[in-house]
């Protein structure tokens, strides 16, 4: 009976301020901030005193900034009005949405101003505490009115004979309130919260030895019987004993939260500040602090009070402590690069340019010193994407502060900066660099000098750019296929010059196997292809330092050497089938049963400025994560233990950011839908025909050649739609859609403020706009304009599953990667006149926020990849579609299984 | 049968604009007066609710038009029943009256309306409005901890025009409008009180209003948000009404839908107003719009807002006809 418990789910529970918290069983540990404690902090208690409320409300502020889901407010001090100083805090963060967006703990030993702060709440909070120290009446009657006013409620283990100190007193106490208030008044068992009281360890008393372990049997007790509860703490009380010595102190919290999680722990109130990360406590500290903690030896209490005394309070850098603002000048500036405070940087700026009398010996003294820091958190994982580009920014608008001073003094001496330069270039053809420009802010995080020129950039551009700038290293990035090939030949053009410098290649569809085979034997400087933009630091690093250069370049290259034979030897072994003998296993469609359905909305349909706020809910956020480098799906990430709290913040700015586009229209989405009679022709061609019968354009696909069993077939896009033989008029379509139109301007705006985290915030929100506004476009021909599938009901989730009937695949993309065809589409629609959308002379969309494609309604059509083709295909291809075959085969390139 | 049980059954149909309504009776200052108001030193033209006592015929005659038209509940015209409204015309002492004629007339036209037809029993919503207050929105940019009316205020006067409404005999109680949770907090504290009091429990039904395209009501909330912090008491029904069209309201419908373990209701207005302040969509595009989330089964209560009329109504009705209610899931339910 007792364990049977575990097997039930416990219910969620909801709290609310401007936006819900929702505690379910896949949430980690809640951080209750409180540091809005009069009682807990002096700094606090003196400025509710002296009646300074807008300091008191930023302390708020900075705990939400910190991450405290939710902030505990006491207001019990015996020289204060406690009811009249929680009512008028509370009214006043209440009108402070980046506080109030959090739901609130109303913290008192008093009925009577937890009643009053009560009254204040609009959205459902939690009340800290009460108990049965005065009897079972009154705590009824409190649980009641908690209920009421609509709040959870945290009970502390206390009963009419004092607060619980054994493991027994704990469990009982709070299995005998869980009863009164479950079956007596109906409480909600998941609005229960129990503290069963942390008490401090290593007092010198034999008898509090046990009580963190207690506290811990308790906390596991709670939640094995009684269902739905949860447990909380305050956290700092355990270190009660060493107050004054933050290194131990902070410690102790770590070692206590680890354990008390592990045990059931769900929540509890801390300062987060000051907790460490576990496995970084130096290991003889941990070891002594862990020997209090779970009481292991007789003399753990000595051995750690020694050790106290030789663990000196060192300033951290990750101070959380309102205090950074009294630190020195290099202090602060250190801290707000790492923290990302944008606030105090210009006037922090100019004291350290008075101070050191020069501005580039601001720049390489502590501004570099913070960003040092900035790159080692980064390197080592302790600090994500969102963080360091937010460093960036501090960085920026420290440096453009410097700028006029810095030109002044070059003027007088003629020096200048000795770092070294980066060039970066999304190549010729291409739109896309908003991994470009991350690359870019992480670099100059790591003290590098960045040039950047942009995207579209003809090859020799870059080359004329690099010997006038002198650049130490050109980065070439992009996204579509066609661009591999332009890094190519700007690979080549280098060569020609006789240049030497080292090559970086990166972008989405650019891969170590293709730098290895395609690129690095074209130059004969260093070429490294470089995965994500934490990896640019370490290559970079190696190839500026002339110590590594060499080393480094010859190990490179001798990887792509054997990546090279081995790529040979592989494609050797894997058989391919003539294109004759694939198309004796098309797809098996069904075209006996099918009745294809003639569109509702024949033609051409455009969609001027749709609505955004439509378009949101079809948002699939897991890609917006990955572009800011945060791992995990959505929303699952938001729980993740490493990335949870940035994916968090990231996504708050990020809804922040749309709710402004939309409420100001700053952004516009437009699309395109056509839909046609077709019937498929010479095995993989597609006719296009108007409700006359007149031909009015014809598709191109190409059809899978890698042999296969005999069951499996080579699947080709036209194999989806009718053939004439079947006596049956099908249909097909096409679309594009943008999200992109006006970003320009606001990309600008933040550009010329040094913001590149709101400029890269911009970019990743239009992209998947634009994709989601394909999606909703998607079903909205399933449903609507062609309605093949009228009744359909799909969540957001089933959606990104693509869990519907017919496909909607792009060319470029794995089934169709020739982006050639897309001209064909564009010209069909009529979508550069009727959207904005043009294409580049490497058929990249602009603006890049744009999704295009075909739309095939047979519920037997399915995504695949095309993989790679032989020649014979290829010629037929060209011919098909009236290019040369060396032209065929360039745009084909990363799809050839032979060499040209 | 009681209402909860129809619920399963059926989608069912509030009424629509009391407001739009009256406006077509072209009524002047003396409409607004009786006997005891002839000397009345305010202009009262524009208090509707005073109407229940100096035109109770007009308000009832709507009433049995939109239940002609085919709604299942009727609002009583109690909206700005409340001392802390009714203040702007020095009308407090009459907060009594007007809810409890209020509730009568509603109570009337739904009775005889269910004597013509017994299969189609029709109930009466005490309408329960925000007032015009807020309690956690400071009126003044320069004080943002004042506050213009509090949490006591407002539930002492929801509980007035509360007792008003149950002796009235309306069947449910309906919280509405709701642009400051912490008012539509009051009034449920308020009504608990009330309940506690008489003993008795009557069905509660809560609709909240997104202002604008931001998605959160005019004190901030998300619409999740408020749906939690309505959650504490058993409700009939949450939804959302007022301020937007049907259309515009969708996005959050489709959230109150997905996480509310009550029904849910909307009672969208007629379109966005035009530049003369007035609705001007059609009975035809409503129900349109209106039968898009019908079909999708997120709605359980559907009615109209400002500028729908007993035609609106009618054609909503018919709509509504057409589909089956949202499934309610309970989470308590499952797994316990």
């Amino acid at each position: 009976m007792e364990n049977s418990n575990l097997a039930i789910d416990p219910l969620p529970l909801k709290l609310s301020g401007l936006e819900p918290l929702i505690i379910n069983k896949d949430t980690n540990f809640v951080n209750i901030g409180e540091r809005t404690n009069v009682t807990g902090s002096k700094k606090f208690a003196r400025l509710i005193l002296e009646g300074n409320y807008e300091e008191a409300v930023s302390i708020a502020l900075e705990q939400v900034q910190n991450g405290a889901q939710i902030v505990d407010i006491n207001m019990d001090e015996g020289m204060l009005d406690g009811e009249k100083a929680m009512v008028t805090f509370i009214n006043l963060l209440a009108a402070e949405p980046e506080i109030a967006r959090v739901p609130f703990m109303i913290d008192s030993s008093k009925w009577h101003i937890i009643e009053a702060g009560l009254k204040c709440l609009q959205g459902k909070g939690i009340v800290n505490s009460i108990s049965l120290k005065a009897g079972e009446e009154e705590f009824l009657e409190q649980a009641k009115k908690v209920k009421r006013y609509g709040a959870a409620v945290v009970i502390m283990a206390f009963d009419e004979d004092g607060q619980a100190d054994s493991y027994e007193r704990r469990i009982e106490i709070c299995e005998r309130c869980y009863r009164l208030l479950v079956d007596k008044i109906n409480f909600p068992p998941e609005d229960i919260i129990f503290d069963p009281n942390v008490f401090p360890v290593a007092t010198g008393m034999d008898e509090h030895n046990n009580n963190s372990l207690d506290f811990f049997r308790a906390t596991k007790w709670i939640k094995e019987n009684l269902p739905h509860a949860r447990v909380s703490g305050g956290i700092s009380n355990v270190s009660f004993s060493f107050r004054g010595n933050d290194p131990v102190r902070e410690a102790m919290h770590t070692v206590f939260l680890y354990y008390g999680i592990k045990h059931g722990l769900d929540m509890g109130i801390v300062n987060a500040g000051q907790i460490e990360v576990y496995d970084e406590i130096q290991k003889d500290l941990l070891e002594r602090v862990e020997d209090v903690i779970l009481n292991r030896r007789p003399d753990a209490t000595e051995r750690l009070l020694e050790f106290a005394e030789t663990v000196k309070s060192k300033g951290k850098v990750k101070v959380v402590d309102d205090a950074w603002r009294k630190g020195s000048v290099e202090e602060r500036l250190s801290h707000a690069l790492v923290k990302g405070i944008v606030e105090f940087v210009i006037e922090d700026t100019e004291e350290a340019r008075i101070k050191y009398e020069s501005p580039l010996k601001v720049i390489e003294g502590p501004l570099m010193a913070g960003m040092n820091i900035v790159g080692d958190l980064f390197g080592e994982g302790k600090m994500f994407l969102p963080q360091v580009v937010k460093s960036a920014r501090v960085m920026k608008k420290s440096v453009a502060h410097l700028i006029p001073f810095m030109e002044e003094e070059k003027r007088r001496t003629g020096n200048t900066s000795s770092n070294a330069k980066i060039l970066l270039a999304t190549v010729k053809g291409d739109v896309h660099d908003i991994g470009k420009n991350i690359v870019g802010v992480v670099l100059a995080c790591n003290n590098f000098d960045i040039v950047d020129l942009g995207v579209m950039v003809p090859a020799e551009k870059i080359l004329e750019a690099a010997v006038r700038e002198k650049a130490d290293v050109i980065g070439l990035s992009g996204l579509i296929t066609p661009s591999l090939d332009e890094m190519v030949h700007v690979a080549k053009e280098m060569e020609r010059m006789g240049m030497k410098t080292p090559l970086l290649i990166g972008g989405a569809t650019t891969s170590r196997i293709h730098t290895a085979v395609k690129i690095a034997p074209n130059y004969s400087g260093p070429v490294v292809h470089v995965l994500d933009a934490s990896k640019s630091v370490p290559v970079a690093s190696e190839l500026i330092n002339p110590d590594t250069r060499e080393a480094f370049a010859s190990k490179v290259r001798n990887e792509y050497d054997e990546a090279r034979t081995d790529h040979a030897g592989r494609q050797k072994e894997k058989n391919y089938i003539s294109i004759a003998e694939a198309r004796k296993k098309k797809a098996p469609v069904n075209w006996d049963d099918f009745v294809p359905k003639k569109p509702n909305a024949l033609g051409v349909s455009v969609f001027k400025n749709y609505s955004l706020e439509e378009i949101r809910p079809y948002i699939d956020w897991t890609p917006f994560f990955s572009t800011w480098m945060l791992k995990g799906k959505y929303p699952a990430i938001f729980d993740n233990e490493i990335v949870g709290v940035e994916a968090r913040k990231l996504f708050n700015d990020a809804n922040l950011m749309l709710d402004e586009i939309i409420a100001k229209g700053s952004l516009k989405a437009h699309g395109i839908v056509g839909l046609f009679p077709a019937t498929a022709v010479d095995h993989e061609d597609v006719k296009i025909l108007d409700e006359s019968g007149k031909v009015l354009t014809t598709f191109h696909f190409l059809r899978q050649q890698g042999k296969k069993a005999a069951t499996v077939p080579n699947l080709s896009l036209a194999d989806f739609v009718a053939p004439a033989e079947t006596g049956k008029q099908d249909y097909m379509g096409g679309f594009a859609v943008t999200a992109g139109d006006g970003l320009d301007v606001i990309v600008k705006k933040y550009e010329a403020d040094q913001d590149d985290y709101n400029s890269i915030m911009a970019k990743a929100l239009a992209d998947r706009l634009a994709e989601a506004f394909a999606e909703l476009l998607h079903e909205k021909v399933r449903k609507e304009l062609w309605g093949y599938s009228p009744d359909e009901k799909l969540d957001t989730d089933r959606l990104i599953k693509e869990d519907y009937a017919g496909i909607r695949p792009a060319p470029g993309y794995p089934a169709c990667p020739d982006h050639t065809e897309k001209r064909l589409l564009f010209d069909l629609l009529d979508v550069e006149k009727k959207t904005g959308i043009i294409l580049t002379e490497s058929f990249a969309m602009y603006p890049a926020a744009a999704v295009s494609g075909f739309y095939f309604s047979h519920p037997d059509s399915k995504y695949f990849g095309l993989g790679k083709v032989e020649k014979d295909q290829v010629e037929e291809y060209a011919q098909r579609k009236g290019f040369s075959l060396d032209d065929m085969e360039k745009w084909l390139a990363p799809n050839l299984n032979y060499n040209i | 049968m009681n209402i909860e049980e129809i619920l399963k059954e059926r989608i069912l149909v509030l009424d629509g604009a009391m407001g739009t309504m009256i406006q077509r009776y072209n009524l002047e200052e003396k409409d607004f007066r009786n006997e005891a108001l002839k000397d009345h030193h305010i202009p009262l033209k524009g208090n509707s609710d005073l109407l229940n006592i100096t035109r109770p015929d007009v308000i009832k005659a709507i009433h049995k038009k939109y239940f002609e038209a085919g709604a299942d509940i009727a609002e009583t015209n109690t909206f700005t029943g409340t001392s802390i409204a009714q203040a702007d015309y020095a009308l407090e002492h009459l907060v009594y009256d007007i809810n409890f004629q209020g509730a009568r007339l509603a109570r009337e036209a739904a009775d005889e309306a269910t004597a013509l037809d017994p299969s189609k029993p029709r109930f009466v919503a005490g309408s329960i409005g925000p007032t015009n207050k807020t309690a956690s929105l400071s009126p003044d940019v320069n004080n943002p901890g004042y506050r213009a009316i509090d949490f006591d205020g407002l539930k002492d006067a929801y509980k007035e025009q509360l007792r008003a409404l149950m002796d009235g005999g309306v069947d449910i109680i309906l919280v509405e409008t709701i642009f400051d949770t912490l008012n539509a907090k009051a009034a449920l504290f308020a009504i608990e009180d009330v309940f506690e009091e008489r003993g008795v429990r009557l069905p509660i039904m809560v609709s909240g209003t997104i202002t604008d395209a931001s998605g959160r009501t005019l004190s901030g909330q998300t619409t999740e948000a408020f749906l939690i912090s309505m959650e504490h008491m058993p409700l009939m029904s949450v939804g959302l009404n007022c301020a937007l069209g049907a259309s515009q309201l969708r996005p959050y419908l489709q959230i109150m839908s997905e996480k509310s373990n009550f029904n849910v209701s909307a009672h969208p207005n007629a379109g966005l107003p035009n530049e003369f302040g007035e609705y001007d969509q059609t009975p035809e595009q409503m129900a349109a719009q209106i039968e898009e989330f019908l079909k999708e089964g997120m709605i359980n209560v559907i009615g109209g807002c400002c500028g729908t009329t007993p035609d609106h109504i009618k054609l909503i009705a018919e709509t509504a006809a057409k589909y089956k209610p949202r499934k309610v899931t309970s989470l308590e339910a499952e797994s316990v």
